[in-house]
């Protein structure tokens, strides 16, 4: 383990001692500015985009400094450096994830002429081992990167002060650092309900990945990506699992895709119980794992049922890291609601040093390579006189639910809303992936969608895709959507056989023809 | 021989009304008459019936030399692309295994049970829409008829006022090796084989003859190819030097420079095939259960007729000229795909080329087929994809200053943990240099190669650039997304090893 230590900062303590505001402002110009602060560059947060970030820097042979430090969750849980994506998500989600395919696999397998012995069990702890050894590869990996770089890392909580000049006790507690310019990349956490008994008995994802002893029946609380992607993967290693959605499917996203994603999941033995929410834990018996009682009521009434389980994991949305790290001290506005930070285009807070990216912005996507491409972008801009902004438009995603789902562009209800039902021709289509006949899979689940507007060429303005590999298909047409990609270029261009994608070269049923 | 004319049991089933086939017709029977129910037949076939044509399909299937023959829906469906992807995926399935660690307790792959599913779910293709089909072997008799012989000899003749030649191709023999045609098998064959082929050799450079190989190693087989010179010819060479030392470290074998001289069968029922190894001049051999051709494919032109009615060939390939329209050297005769000269031999070319070109006949529509840019994917153990240009010829077109080719070596992030060799994966985008950066070719090789390529085809298709790539955010974690972060050039020599996020 770490060790702890408080790291405190000073900003622009030369300017604050001169009291010359006008020095502020120059500083983010290109004008060349005294050596008088510890690093050109602070980011204080080590995850995708403060490391992207940092690493960038120093290619310009900036002076750059990172600060990574993981609040223990309620139970005790730490990692290294690497920030979410790595340690508690994209990475061992996308690793579980595979584990219950292979489990799904080993099915098929029979069908096509493997014979092996009848009982094929799960070992959780196997994995767990697997993918933390893999993380942990990866921790000392961005720890080489950096050291090569010459990036200062610090395993410490990094704070803004306001302060004037102070002696620093060098030996381990307090440290100051002054930098030119600050990138604030603390990412988020896992809320929790604030219920009784939460804190005490319930998991995060922040938990699961490195959870040392199997889940067992688990209620996952929640109706977001992280929430389905969880509930997915442990049904698909042969737990119990339970779904407690407060309303609807995966907000924000399409909602037509999101209910065919829970039909497949309640299809495929994953129980959900819906417009209930959770309103006291207790726990019936200690253990690893233990069993809970959990306690949930109606949102349209007063029906109040109770469930046992042996594992609660929630999942009901994340926060951003920005109440804690003194930016009340430095003047840094933050959205009081929900914590984030509103940037400008060039992730400029409203302090002109102080820049902030990945997820914690507010109006931006909260994705990995969001965060590297905006990290990357951001110093480029700074150090090497590069103009090009970072283009949130037309991202694309993938949920990895057992039937995976890749998007990029509009939802057909956001396309609606902005350019009008008549004006946009929606063309879609299930399909059967050749490999799921032989095994005899379902044959009307997958499903392809993309959405054009009319007035400008049939141009493509949503892309969906339900069925295995998503993402891997999804990646190059979101490559053709930011070329401009139109309906007639999608159908002059040839289909590979066999592959799921070359459904999308094919499209002709449209949803108005019924 | 006089000439008879019967009224076969099929006729009874479709309506034929009151046309006699025993005079020239004033009125041809039909307005389009295929000849050939595969993939580009059929398509055309379909697409011209709904324009209300008047529309007859021929296909007939000359059992292979052991006697292997299959209903309507060509090569593709029957014994190419469908079949081929099924057992690949049987074979995937093992290394699934594998990674789940089950494979090393006990599993055992039953090649029966496989391929008696395959069978099951062939699926029908047969026309409908008012399509008439006719299980019958064409050849011309003039301009505008079509003989048709079943396979009991019966005649039927058929006059249409347009033909479309569809009957693709069928695997070569190397008929100067003795015992080949006896004993040997080829892709017509494998996929119903009742039986395990058992220790097999696999003779050709082709994606066929690679993608056999391999699927037939990744269900346990012990499995050898035997090249004459280069494999993939035609293909980017790098990546096909990749493909095969990925197979190797697979575990399939591979005699490089080697012909095969001679196949005789032991009393063992084994074969023993004896080769020549160009390299060192000696002559060697060894006992196989199965060997397997793979040395390319003809088309069947002879049969047709074709001299009779002035349709014109290529005299080396044998495969009919065609122009843009897909029109041959005869105004309303017409070819498309595997048995046109000069056209990728691709299921889904031949489909959108028959398509289009009902439309043209039938549809008032003038778009003609473009055949640049098709993408491809081999199915090889790692899967290898690709569209446009390969780097040779792209520096042959362009000159090797004009283009920058950027490069990377990753790894999928479900081998990491499998603990599954990704030294082959690897993906090369080929731009050209100036101001634009055009891509000209991209080649990937690694798991669901296809499913990767496809949307950035599409994207070339739309003229995409290297900036507009770079611009494009990558969906993690995946594959795919290392396409959008290619940023090392060749030129550079820097290390393309990619490194965490």
């Amino acid at each position: 383990m770490f060790q702890y230590s408080l790291i405190l900062f000073a900003f622009s303590v030369q300017a604050h001692k001169e009291g010359n505001p006008q020095k502020l402002l120059e500083m983010n110009g290109h004008t060349a500015v005294p050596h008088s602060y510890d690093y050109d560059l602070i980011v204080i947060g080590g995850g995708s985009g403060g490391l992207a970030a940092a690493k960038e820097a120093a290619k310009y042979e900036k002076k750059v400094m990172v600060l990574d430090f993981v609040t223990p969750t309620p139970l005790g849980n730490s990692w290294g450096l690497g920030g979410t994506c790595v340690n508690v998500g994209c990475i061992p989600k996308k690793l579980m994830h595979q584990a219950a395919l292979l489990g799904q696999a080993l099915q098929d397998s029979r069908k096509f002429g493997w014979q092996f012995p009848e009982e094929v069990k799960h070992n959780w702890m196997t994995m767990t081992e697997s993918v933390q050894n893999y993380i942990g590869s990866l921790n000392w990996g961005y720890r080489v990167a950096l050291r090569e770089k010459k990036v200062t890392y610090e395993n410490a909580y990094g704070e803004f002060v306001q302060i004037f000049p102070l002696a620093t006790n060098k030996r381990g507690v307090e440290k100051l650092y002054t930098a030119e310019r600050f990138l604030i990349a603390t990412g988020e956490r896992p809320r929790y309900l604030g219920i009784p008994g939460d804190k005490e008995y319930c998991i995060s994802s922040d938990d699961l990945f490195s959870l040392p002893y199997c889940p067992g029946k688990t209620l996952v609380v929640g109706a977001s990506y992280v929430a389905l992607e969880c509930a997915g993967f442990l049904a698909g290693l042969g737990l119990d699992v339970t779904v407690m959605v407060r309303s609807i499917l995966l907000r924000g996203f399409d909602q037509d895709m999101a209910n065919k994603i829970g039909e497949y999941m309640e299809e495929h033995g994953i129980k959900f119980i819906r417009e209930f929410v959770p309103i006291k834990v207790e726990q019936i018996e200690e253990g690893t794992p233990g069993r809970l009682k959990v306690t949930a009521k109606s949102t349209k009434g007063n029906e109040v049922i109770g469930g046992e389980y042996n594992t609660v994991l929630l999942a009901i949305g994340r926060d951003a890291c920005t109440r804690k790290i003194g930016l009340d001290k430095v003047g840094v506005k933050i959205n009081e609601k929900t914590g984030k930070i509103p940037v400008n285009d060039m992730e400029q807070t409203n302090v002109p040093y102080i820049y902030a990216i990945g997820d914690i912005l507010q109006d931006r996507l909260e994705l990995t390579p969001v965060a590297i491409q905006a990290g990357r972008l951001l110093v480029q801009r700074l150090y090497g006189g590069a103009t090009t902004k970072c283009d949130y438009v037309n991202v694309p995603t993938t949920v990895f639910t057992p039937l995976e789902y890749g998007a990029c562009g509009y939802s057909e209800e956001n396309a609606i809303q902005k350019f009008g039902e008549e004006n946009i021709e929606v063309y879609h289509s299930h399909f059967w992936p050749l490999e799921w006949t032989v095994p005899s899979r379902d044959n009307n689940k997958c499903y392809a969608k993309i959405i054009c507007n009319i007035r400008d060429n049939e141009r493509v303005i949503g892309f969906h895709v339900l069925g295995p590999n998503a993402g891997e298909v999804t990646q190059g047409f979101a490559a053709a959507i930011k070329c401009g990609l139109t309906k007639e270029q999608l159908d002059s261009t040839i289909g590979i056989h066999p592959v799921c994608a070359e459904v999308f070269t094919t499209l002709s049923v449209t949803k108005r023809s019924g | 021989m006089g000439k008879t004319y019967s009224l076969l049991l099929l006729f009874a089933l479709f309506d034929l009304s009151d046309h006699t086939c025993e005079n020239v017709q004033e009125q041809p029977e039909y307005d389009l008459l295929v000849i050939g129910g595969g993939s580009g037949g059929l398509a055309c076939a379909k697409e011209a019936a709904q324009f209300g044509r008047k529309v007859a399909v021929l296909d007939y299937v000359e059992p292979s030399p052991p006697g292997t023959k299959w209903g309507l829906g060509g090569t593709c469906v029957n014994v190419g692309c469908i079949p081929k992807k099924l057992m690949h995926q049987a074979a995937l399935l093992g290394s699934a295994l594998k990674d789940a660690q089950i494979l090393s307790l006990s599993a055992l792959f039953l090649f029966h049970s496989c391929s008696s599913s395959l069978n099951v779910r062939l699926c029908c293709f047969l026309p409908n829409r008012k399509v008439k089909y006719f299980n019958v072997k064409g050849s011309f008799s003039d301009p505008h008829t079509i003989r048709g012989l079943t396979k009991g000899g019966k005649e039927t003749i058929l006059t249409a006022e347009k033909i479309v030649i569809a009957t693709g191709g069928r695997p070569k023999y190397p008929i100067h090796v003795a015992g080949a045609l006896e004993y040997g098998i080829t892709s017509d064959d494998l996929f119903w084989l009742k039986e395990s082929p058992g220790k097999t050799l696999v003779v050709g450079a082709s994606y066929i003859s690679l993608e056999c190989a391999g699927f037939l190693t990744g269900i346990g087989l012990d499995t050898t190819v035997m090249m004459r010179s280069i494999p993939l010819r035609g293909f980017d060479q790098q990546m096909a030097s990749l493909v095969t030392e990925y197979m190797e470290s697979y575990g399939t074998k591979f005699l490089k420079k080697c012909i095969p001289t001679k196949v005789e069968k032991l009393e063992s029922n084994r074969l023993q095939v004896t080769w020549k190894n160009t390299d060192s001049g000696t002559e060697e051999t060894d006992s196989f259960d199965t060997v397997m051709w793979a040395v390319g494919r003809a088309p069947d032109t002879k049969a047709l007729n074709l001299e009779t009615v002035g349709v014109k060939t290529n005299s080396e390939t044998g495969k009919i000229i065609v122009d843009a329209r897909e029109a041959t050297s005869v105004p309303h005769i017409y070819a498309v795909g595997d048995i046109t000269e000069g056209r990728p031999e691709l299921t889904p070319t031949a489909i959108a080329a028959g398509k289009l070109l009902a439309q043209r006949l039938f549809g008032q529509s003038s778009e003609l087929m473009d055949y640049d840019n098709v993408p491809t994917t081999v199915f090889t153990p790692l899967e290898y994809g690709c569209v446009g240009l390969s780097e040779e010829k792209a520096v042959q077109c362009y000159g090797s200053d004009n283009i920058e080719v950027y490069h990377a070596y990753y790894k999928p992030l479900e081998f990491t943990v499998a603990e599954r060799d990704a030294t082959q994966c690897y993906m090369k985008m080929v731009c050209l240099r100036e101001r634009e950066q055009r891509i000209l070719g991209l080649h990937f090789i690694g798991p669901n190669a296809g499913e990767v390529i496809q949307g950035f085809a599409l994207g070339i298709k739309c003229g995409a650039t290297y900036p507009q790539l770079m611009k494009t955010i990558g969906i993690h974690p995946t594959c795919a997304e290392e396409i959008t972060k290619l940023h090392i050039t060749k030129r550079s020599g820097l290390d393309a090893t990619v490194t965490g996020c």
